[in-house]
């Protein structure tokens, strides 16, 4: 059930710092990236209004 | 704020709430946030599948790299390779330690392992051999322990001094000497391997139901095979390895905390590095098992520790969470 | 003979068993309203509060699908299309499960969600995370391909260094098995199931600075508007 638009099955490219020790495949960057997006974006958008009960 | 304002502070949050409320359906926020999740994950799988690299097996490492099989297989006998030196819990040994602190010697040996035995002999002896094999395992069976080890000793240290500048090792370029039935065992161990039957052995253990892979696990890691793979998909610790997964799919991002450490120049000192950071670089894993329980307790105790209790108040992204309610009902002062 | 009054629906008797005792406990901490309530705190209005009902979801199809693929065994997914399919369920809920239990984490963090004696709540988020985390890594060490073989290869040597290799062998295929579908998932939804019962039980805490509305009297309702004027 595979639609294969798109095959991970190939090594992944890393982007090092320099020559240091800091280095990150670009789909773990992709998912941190997603994870401060959706925090930025949660404390940023409106949140549908409810009438203060009593 | 002081003291006193603090405390009367807490004691209103920890009040129940009389303020106001708003109406609030939270199976309801379950139920759709089910929805939407279930068709994110199906769509995800739908599309990018997930990783499923096949396992490494030992006729793949005989075929691809006969010299380093063999030669692994040498230093089983010779009781030389990682596995035969690893110490507790497979043999003898001290393992890494914490200062006086040596837990791995405390857990004992309690998995053992006879690199000759279980990895070269007892996989040769369950199947016919050629003749040349057979009288090697009879040779090497008559053999006084000391005679085996020395046999074993000698052609290992003969086989690592045929080196060439790239590393590889050259059967055919051992000096003459008395290694016994070793290069015979070597070569039918190797031989078997190539036929496949090496990881029937190994797999099974003789037995009709096995499902520890220990043994075969530690003999595959001894060697380059899967060492030289792993290197390759930048899985090796001090390449995040911890973090990375094959392939170009997401790993195990929310291990960075833990696999940071394995990154530091004080924790991959060079061999010729002496001093703490050699200390560190081979007791690695019990010093980042211990940094790793100190934040875990930090992580804990958070709510009891000043400055990391108070950054929440000094960098305030909460005026973000509650701008409508402050807005509506105000704030006090800070 | 009677057989005893039936005591009333509700925390309000006298208990005279051990069971009554913990009936009266719970009604009183965690009665219906306050376990199925139909409001919330008019703060709870941001989207960085979805996030802790987002992991719980994640983490229902992960074990959902889980619960699928012990119905092929942990050879399956090599063999079968169905088999692949489920096992990337698996993994892709794996991931957001983790993704949005870190949003989660970070939201409750900077809202200092551990103030009015909520300390509890946040141990046992932090316990939540580091059995998922141990119930993840099993998973791993199962998938009978490279990456199983690799991961536990190399985790063997934390394992032996802080002396549990012997009792957590994580190079034991049967071990780790029964480990990642039994005891450990069991403790994490436990886990799981007590932080939501903390929220419910002490509320969701309320704004930092908010203004306790029972102690402000008429007298200081020009300091409010003066304090929302600024």
């Amino acid at each position: 059930m595979n639609l294969l638009a798109i095959s991970l099955d190939q090594p992944a490219t890393y982007w090092q710092l320099g020559n240091s020790w800091i280095l990150i495949s670009v789909p773990n960057f992709i998912m941190i990236m997603i994870m401060l997006a959706l925090f930025v974006l949660a404390l940023v958008l409106p949140f549908p209004g409810g009438e203060d009960e009593a | 704020m002081s003291r006193e304002s603090r405390k009367a502070r807490e004691a209103f949050y920890a009040r129940p709430w009389t303020g106001p409320n708003r109406h609030y359906d939270i199976l309801k926020e379950g139920a759709i946030a089910l929805l939407v999740v279930s068709v994110l994950v199906i769509f995800l799988s739908a599309l990018f599948s997930s990783p499923d690299d096949p396992a490494l097996t030992f006729k793949g490492w005989a075929t691809d790299s006969p010299t380093n099989f063999y030669a692994t297989e040498v230093q089983q006998l010779a009781g030389t390779s990682g596995t035969a030196t690893y110490g507790p819990p497979y043999n003898e040994g001290d393992g890494p330690s914490l200062g006086p602190l040596t837990f791995q010697k405390w857990g004992g040996v309690t998995h053992p392992i006879d690199t000759a035995n279980d990895f070269v002999i007892t996989p040769l002896s369950s199947q016919v051999e050629p003749n040349d094999v057979t009288a090697a395992l009879k040779a090497w069976g008559a053999a006084t322990p000391d005679q085996q080890t020395k046999w074993a000793g000698d052609y290992d240290t003969a086989l690592q001094a045929t080196a060439d500048a790239n590393g590889d090792l050259h059967i055919d370029a051992v000096a003459k000497g008395d290694y016994g039935p070793v290069p015979d065992l070597a070569k039918g161990v190797t031989a078997m391997a190539v036929s496949g039957a090496f990881d029937n052995a190994m797999t099974g253990q003789g037995q009709f139901f096995q499902t520890d892979q220990t043994k075969q696990l530690l003999l595959m890691g001894d060697g380059s095979y899967m060492d030289d793979k792993a290197t390759s998909l930048n899985l090796q610790g001090n390449t995040w390895g911890m973090m990375n997964e094959a392939g170009s799919w997401p790993g195990q991002q929310w291990l960075a905390f833990t696999s940071v450490w394995y990154q530091l120049p004080a924790f991959n000192a060079p061999d010729s590095a002496t001093g703490l950071t050699r200390t560190l670089t081979d007791n690695a894993d019990v010093w980042i098992a211990a940094i790793l329980v100190l934040l875990l307790i930090t992580f804990t105790f958070t709510p009891f520790i000043p400055v990391l209790r108070d950054l929440p108040r000094w960098i305030p992204l909460h005026r973000l969470v509650w701008k409508d309610y402050y807005k509506k009902h105000g704030r006090q002062a800070a | 003979m009677s057989h005893g009054t039936q005591a009333p629906a509700g925390a309000d008797f006298e208990p005279t068993t051990w069971t009554g005792s913990v009936r009266k406990r719970w009604l009183s901490t965690l009665p219906p309203e306050k376990m199925l309530p139909e409001n919330q705190p008019s703060y709870v209005a941001s989207w960085i509060y979805v996030f802790g009902m987002l992991t719980i979801v994640a983490m229902i199809v992960a074990i959902a699908s889980g619960v699928i693929i012990t119905l092929g065994g942990v050879q399956w997914f090599h063999e079968s299309s169905t088999g692949k399919f489920f096992n990337s369920v698996h993994y892709w809920s794996v991931q957001l499960f983790f993704l949005f239990m870190v949003v989660h984490l970070w939201g409750k963090y900077w809202m200092a969600a551990w103030r009015g004696k909520r300390a509890l709540t946040w141990a046992t988020g932090v316990l939540a995370f580091l059995t998922a985390v141990g119930v993840g890594f099993t998973g791993y060490v199962i998938t009978t391909n490279f990456n199983a073989q690799w991961i536990a290869f190399e985790a063997k040597d934390v394992m032996n260094a802080i002396g549990v290799g012997s009792v957590f062998n994580v190079t034991n295929l049967g071990q780790m098995v029964t480990f990642h579908v039994a005891p450990l998932p069991l403790m994490l939804v436990v886990i799981v199931a007590m932080h939501v019962l903390l929220v419910r039980k002490h509320g969701v805490v309320p704004p930092i600075d908010a203004i306790d509305h029972d102690a402000v009297a008429p007298a200081a309702a020009e300091t409010e508007s003066a304090e929302v004027a600024s």
